[in-house]
């Protein structure tokens, strides 16, 4: 068994480094952002679900008092169809730029239509209504199932459906449709004992972020454009408005201000490249921000999806075959997490024989997006609530039946890829092992479920230049928007390598002309990537301060050694300094002190998490009270356990909204009816118990530390989960997401 | 357009004077006239809590009150929370519980804590999670937020013992 390493910094919990600023209200969001002279942009947007645009007049609106600029989508350099990669897979610029402003069709209720900047706020309010927009309406394919079928209303009236890589010729909703296969799918069946099928039917939900997408541009004269905004990667903005408003990369600048949450959503650009075009047209610095309206119907929700899993397995508990067939809701434009949801549908079970039936479908909702391990959650609640099944139909424990049926290191995925070393078995047992799960529970109404959730884990693109200052601390530069104390935990793998403490040092997250390129904070790779960037720029550091070293004392450098914060020479003279020390004499080392890496790795190690909840239900409103709830995941190794507990939690709780109360409510003209934080309600404090968060650490052998990204899995199983303990407690199997209390009410007979 | 309304009031123990469009909210004018932006706008219709701040020692949404109606009253933010650049103990509570993650709710979340504890010195979770609900997170799941919450009241409390 291996020796767990010791470490000084890393599993410590430091306050983070932009603590200070975050709890005294200094911390500047993009929507903070001021200029001398600054306008104000708001953005028209269709109210219908599906309409052709035959026009639009912006006259009434130019003349308006106050108002600077409008811009539509003839302001737009043509868009083409033409495939661009912009580091989240490939995109067609066509659809990027219609989704900015729409030119033929308005292709949901909130696409935008035109933009315009005024004085304030109220008067570009008021300038929207006196745009004449002529429209005429079309019926709207607004569910997945209906608009996969032939006599749906198309989308887009030319999509093709890729059909397992190759063009069809028939026009249809249905993007893109793809399969995995793995064994023998037939006999795989042949050996259950038991097998179970259920279709799956999730509705459309929001990340929920609490700040809303923001976007400042100031379009110099010399066609230098700058860009201060939220988002979830600055150099991910930068290449889409380039692409978009067709200008050179290298004459785009985005500065990333603190962000107010993105969960995936923050990922797209929407309003970047309209504040730009109305800073061109206006000579002066624009802010457009999205009321929560708008950022409801007109981002990237994560689309509902139909599901049906059939499972089969042995009286002894073994699965013997499995077999998904998924359909998602693309929205709009091609795109849906459909791809993801295939990596996760029967991840992380050892399956011998598997078969995966995917599509990805147009509907008339905004383009989705991806929400925390996107397409997973779809899927595991099909998956998850399936085995729960089997586990009651064959009298078996389901911990018992995760135990014997877990992919371990080595075994192969249905969509092909073999696992590393994972934690599947020890998150089982931690749960497994937890009070909670012998903990007595009574009462007639009360039930305990247990899940299982999985992402894959990305690693993307990351640098980090780290200059030694003469204090002995260090600054840290960084491209990765830090949305959940990335920063600290970025910073801490530095402080590791050099012997420092976390305070020591001081991380800078920076624009896109002032670091090497980065990829967004997204992925749940941050930490992993990011942090490796830190570890290697650290290295470089620690490899050129013993070369300072050498020179000081006039030795050989290969026999200089460093540990625990110290420089040591012991061959003949013994000299030792530490690393303040020093930094201290760089001056007459040798002069300033930086170091830097790039990192492109891969092995971000898979991330899993198994759940235990209890609920009450009432049965006479249908509400399900959340009750209990554990969750034990696998971090590879924590490097601030605390924000590792909190991404657990805030995890869980997303996924218990998603589970009981989230969904869009769309009228039968394909208009959202819930567009605010009253009627898409997000739990609250006091929907919830405490959330108990255990981590597991089962280190990734890819990055140095063992670390292994933590964000994206704790939504995975709550949902399923809770299912499992409405089962439970009342005797029903709830299908469909949300289980609100009127779909509970229904399955108990009630209504 | 109507005539600017100019108001005096008192923010954060300051008088403070301005003009405001009789339609601007609080929050707009904290946040564009007066560059007090630690108040968030989340929703603007007082579902989110993002814009806290007391005013005449009430917790209000700030989104939902004009800036024309604070003439003559006093008006607490985030920004007037620590004195004298020392954090106040909710503040410290909040770094101490890793009770943040993007941080954007936590100024609604500090003044609203602020405010429970002036009315409830020692809160019960139960009093916790019930005042709290006008705000939102979608971060952290409330379980650190909680917890900095009970800790700063215990704080507070042996602070006034001693």
């Amino acid at each position: 068994m291996a020796v767990e390493k010791e470490y000084k910094v890393i599993g410590t919990r430091p306050i983070r480094h932009d603590g200070v600023d975050k709890v005294t209200g200094r911390a500047l969001y993009g929507a903070d952002y001021q200029a001398a002279g600054l306008l104000h942009g708001r953005v028209l947007r269709s109210p219908h679900a599906h309409a052709r645009i035959k026009s639009i007049n912006t006259s009434r609106a130019e003349a308006y008092p106050g108002v600077k600029a409008v811009v539509t989508a003839g302001d737009l350099t043509a868009s083409q169809d033409k495939i661009v990669d912009l580091g989240e897979g490939a995109v067609n610029l066509k659809f990027m730029c219609d989704n900015i402003l729409a030119r033929e069709k308005a292709l949901y209720q909130g696409h935008a239509v035109a933009a315009v900047a005024a004085l304030n706020g109220h008067i570009a309010e008021e300038a929207l209504e006196l745009i004449d927009v002529e429209y005429e309406v079309l019926p709207p394919a607004m569910e997945v199932r209906a608009a996969m079928q032939d006599d749906a209303p198309l989308v887009h009236e030319d999509m093709k459906t890729d059909e397992m890589g190759k063009a069809s010729d028939k026009s249809s909703n249905i993007a893109s449709h793809f399969q995995h296969k793995k064994g023998d799918i037939e006999k795989g069946f042949a050996e259950a004992d038991v097998v179970i099928e259920h279709d799956y039917v999730t509705g459309t939900v929001h990340q929920g972020y609490i700040e809303p997408h923001n976007a400042s541009a100031v379009y110099n004269a010399d066609g230098e454009i700058t860009i201060w905004c939220s988002t979830q990667g600055a150099f991910n903005a930068r290449g889409q408005v380039a692409e978009i408003l067709q200008h050179p990369v290298s004459k785009v600048k985005v500065v990333p201000m603190e962000i107010g949450g993105g969960f995936g959503g923050k990922i797209s650009v929407y309003l970047e490249p309209l504040a730009a075009l109305l800073s061109k047209k206006s000579g002066r610095p624009v802010k457009v921000l999205m009321s929560r309206e708008d950022v409801f119907e007109s981002t990237g929700p994560t689309p509902a999806s139909y599901v049906r899993v059939k499972i089969g397995a042995t009286n002894d508990g073994r699965i013997t075959a499995a077999e998904a067939y998924i359909a998602f809701e693309a929205g709009a434009y091609p795109g849906s997490p459909v791809g993801a949801a295939a990596m996760c549908v029967f991840s992380p079970y050892k399956i011998e024989n598997g078969f995966i039936d995917a599509y990805d479908v147009l509907v008339n909702k905004p383009k989705s997006n991806a929400y925390r391990a996107p397409g997973s959650t779809n899927v595991a609640f099909a998956t998850e609530t399936v085995i729960d099944e089997i586990c009651k139909k064959i009298g078996m424990d389901p911990i018992e039946f995760r135990l014997l049926n877990s992919a371990k290191e080595g075994d192969s995925r249905v969509d092909g890829p073999v696992f590393p070393r994972i934690g599947f078995v020890e998150t089982v047992e931690a749960a497994k092992d937890h009070p909670h799960y012998s903990a007595p529970l009574e009462g007639k109404y009360r039930g305990r479920g247990v899940a299982t959730g999985f992402w894959p884990n990305f690693a993307f693109q990351s640098s980090v230049s780290i200059n030694v200052n003469p204090d002995g601390t260090i600054s840290l530069v960084e491209g990765s928007t830090d949305i959940g104390g990335s920063r600290a935990s970025i910073a801490m793998q530095a402080a590791e390598v050099l012997g420092i403490s976390a305070e020591s040092v001081h991380p800078t997250v920076v624009d896109t002309n002032s670091v090497g390129y980065t990829d967004v904070t997204g992925g749940s790779h941050t930490t992993f990537t990011t942090g490796l960037a830190a570890y290697e720029a650290a290295q470089d550091v620690k490899q050129q301060m013993i070369e300072r070293a050498a020179k000081l004392w006039e030795v050989d450098a290969d026999e200089i050694e460093f540990s625990d914060g110290i420089f040591r020479y012991v061959n003949g003279k013994e000299e030792e300094i530490d690393f303040k020390g020093l930094a201290e004499k760089l001056g007459q080392t040798g002069g300033p002190l930086m170091g830097r890496a790039s990192v492109a790795p891969s092995g971000a190690g898979s991330s899993i998490g198994t759940h235990i909840v209890d609920v009450e239900v009432d049965p006479e409103t249908g509400k399900v009270e959340i009750l209990r709830y554990t969750a034990t995941q696998d971090a590879g190794k924590a490097i601030h356990p605390s924000y590792v507990e909190g991404q657990i939690q805030g995890g869980a709780v997303q996924g218990i909204g998603w589970a009981l109360n989230e969904e869009y409510i769309y009228n039968e003209d394909g208009q959202m009816t819930n567009a605010s934080f009253l009627d898409y309600r997000i739990p609250t404090t006091y929907d919830l118990p405490m959330i108990d968060a255990v981590i597991v650490e089962v280190p990734n052998p890819s990055h140095p530390f063992g670390v292994r990204g933590v964000g994206e899995t704790p939504i995975v199983a709550p949902p399923a989960a809770i299912a499992n303990a409405i089962y439970d407690a009342v005797g029903v199997r709830l299908t469909e997401l949300p289980m609100s209390p009127e779909r509970v009410l229904k399955a108990l007979g009630k209504i | 357009m109507p005539d600017k309304v100019h108001v005096k009031t008192v923010i954060n123990g300051e008088a403070v004077e301005f003009l405001c469009e009789p339609r601007d909210s609080l929050l707009e004018v904290l946040r564009d006239n007066l560059m007090l932006t630690g108040a968030k706008e989340g929703c603007n219709n007082g579902n989110c809590g993002a814009c806290s701040v007391i005013l005449d020692g009430r917790l209000v949404n700030s989104c939902i009150v004009l800036g024309a109606e604070i003439e003559g009253k006093e008006v607490e933010t985030v920004e007037g929370l620590a004195e004298h650049n020392k954090l106040h103990p909710i503040q410290d509570a909040f770094l101490e519980n890793a009770a943040l993650q993007c941080g954007v709710c936590t100024p609604g979340f500090l003044m609203a804590a602020k405010a429970l504890l002036n009315e409830n010195p020692n809160p019960t979770e139960h009093d916790v999670r019930f005042w709290l609900a006008g705000n939102l997170c979608r971060c952290t799941g409330y379980d650190k937020i909680v917890r900095a919450v009970l800790d700063a009241a215990e704080t507070m409390s042996t602070e006034v013992n001693v």
